[in-house]
């Protein structure tokens, strides 16, 4: 084991894992059991040393989450009533309405916070999870690529906010009205979908070292 | 901030250079093997909860940061009133959220026409037919979550900030709060908020109402509160707490 631990490790320092010394490291407080032990007498969670199901709670939340993706970028997000007149705007097509109005910024941070950032959550999951199981020992980079897309995850329903506080603001009769489309339901689920499968993920199957059991 | 030194290495201080045996010539696995029988007990052990990796349990002083050789998470970071600080500013928050739900969030108006709305709005914006469940999503994710996590906090930290025991099920009142801690998006809201200002701004003339300042402040001090807390750090002190 320690010979890969090693070769992978960035800092190159030799390092021993809980279950390489036969011990088991709760995933919530980091207390060790010998193995064997069922649950973790500091915090009672229950002791797994890598949780390979953890996988299939990943895939199937990923999934579910690329799914409903699907449905918020055809439907509208928003639909404005300008005097009488009704239009309605996709994601992608707000966008584009932002950038009309000359606010490049925030087009940006739309663009970034539903677009971009959703997708590369899928691929960046569906990256890892691959990789863990075909067996290939990550490095810190690896590490922090999960990191950041599970800090990033909640970011990305900012959408939603922006379209919950827009059509609680913009109601004036005639004038102008705002309503929600049925698009921000999907929007919402794909994130929270997403969130679920990240959260799921064991981060220490990340540096295991083939031997270390991949089998599904 | 300092780096914990990986369990088996003999030198005093953190340092980030190769590991020595100093007495014995065991494998690493076969010293733990060892240490296990003779002390029976890994209670000076802690395993990184995010790469398994095994670090002894330093002596840190206050203020000080203890990392994960290899991935960098912080392990421990002991704090002076911590835990007053935490049960201060999470009563604070509380307070902040009452003001930011009641309270006149922003007003629209445009040629005569006025438009107030609070946080309560917000939420109640997709309450329209099928996309009632968002509604409760909505209310859930910016006031709902936050406050349990707040109650939860002050719930489990007070009493000991008072240097009492644990309050009952205090463990799984904790762990509940860290359940719920990327659930609570009061901040994404905020966020969310001045994408939305910017995006009428053309239209009409937007006046930020005493709710929008509170909820700016309850962000704040949400992100200062978290910066207190380390999970393993207050995982410690509860168990030590409880036995005494």
């Amino acid at each position: 084991m320690s010979g890969d631990g090693m070769a992978n490790a960035e800092r190159a320092q030799p390092v021993v894992t809980a279950r390489a010394a036969g011990l088991v490291g709760c995933a919530e407080c980091g207390h060790v059991f010998p193995v064997g032990a069922e649950r973790c007498r500091v915090c009672g969670t229950r002791l797994v040393s890598r949780d390979m199901a953890s996988l299939q709670k990943v895939w199937a939340w990923l999934f579910a989450g690329m799914v409903v993706y699907i449905p918020a970028n055809v439907y509208p997000m928003l639909r404005t009533t300008t005097f009488g007149r009704t239009q309605e705007s996709t994601i992608v097509g707000g966008v584009f309405d932002l950038i009309d109005h000359g606010s490049i910024g925030v087009a940006l941070i739309v663009f970034v916070a539903s677009v971009v950032i959703p997708v590369s959550k899928f691929i960046a999951i569906a990256y890892l999870a691959l990789r863990v199981q075909r067996g290939q020992p990550g490095t810190a980079s690896h590490f922090h690529l999960y990191e950041f897309v599970e800090f990033i995850g909640r970011w990305s329903m900012i959408d939603v906010f922006v379209v919950a506080i827009l059509s609680a603001l913009v109601q004036l009769n005639f004038v102008a009205t705002i309503h929600p489309g049925i698009a921000a339901v999907s929007f919402a689920l794909s994130v929270a979908f997403t969130m679920i499968s990240a959260n799921s993920f064991d981060p220490r199957l990340i540096w295991d070292a083939p031997r270390e059991g991949t089998q599904l | 901030m300092i780096s914990l030194a990986p369990f088996f290495d003999n030198s005093p201080e953190p340092v980030r250079q190769p590991l020595r045996f100093r007495a014995n010539r065991l494998s690493p696995v076969a010293r733990i093997a060892y240490q296990t029988a003779m002390t029976d007990s890994v209670s000076d052990l802690i395993a990184c909860p995010k790469c398994d990796v095994l670090h002894k349990l330093p002596q840190l002083e206050k203020g000080a940061q203890a990392k994960c050789v290899r991935c960098g998470t912080v392990l421990m970071a002991p704090r002076d009133g911590a835990m007053t600080r935490i049960v201060m500013l999470s009563i604070t928050a509380l307070i902040l959220m009452i003001a930011a739900v009641f309270f006149p969030f922003l007003e629209l108006s445009v040629k005569g026409l006025g438009r107030k709305s609070s946080v309560f709005d917000a939420i109640l914006a997709f309450s329209e037919g099928l996309m009632l469940p968002l509604s409760f999503a909505v209310a859930a994710l910016i006031v709902v979550l936050p406050v349990t996590r707040f109650l939860a906090l002050i719930y489990v930290f007070a009493p000991m900030a008072l240097g009492w025991a644990p309050a009952r099920q205090a463990r799984e009142v904790f762990k509940l709060a860290e359940a719920i801690r990327p659930w609570a998006m009061a901040e994404v809201f905020i966020i969310g908020v001045a994408v939305a200002l910017v995006k009428v701004a053309g239209l009409a003339q937007v006046t930020l109402g005493p709710a929008f300042w509170a909820f700016v402040g309850l962000v704040i001090i949400t992100v200062l509160k978290d910066n207190f807390m380390c999970r393993v750090t207050v995982w410690q002190t509860l168990n030590a707490r409880s036995q005494s």
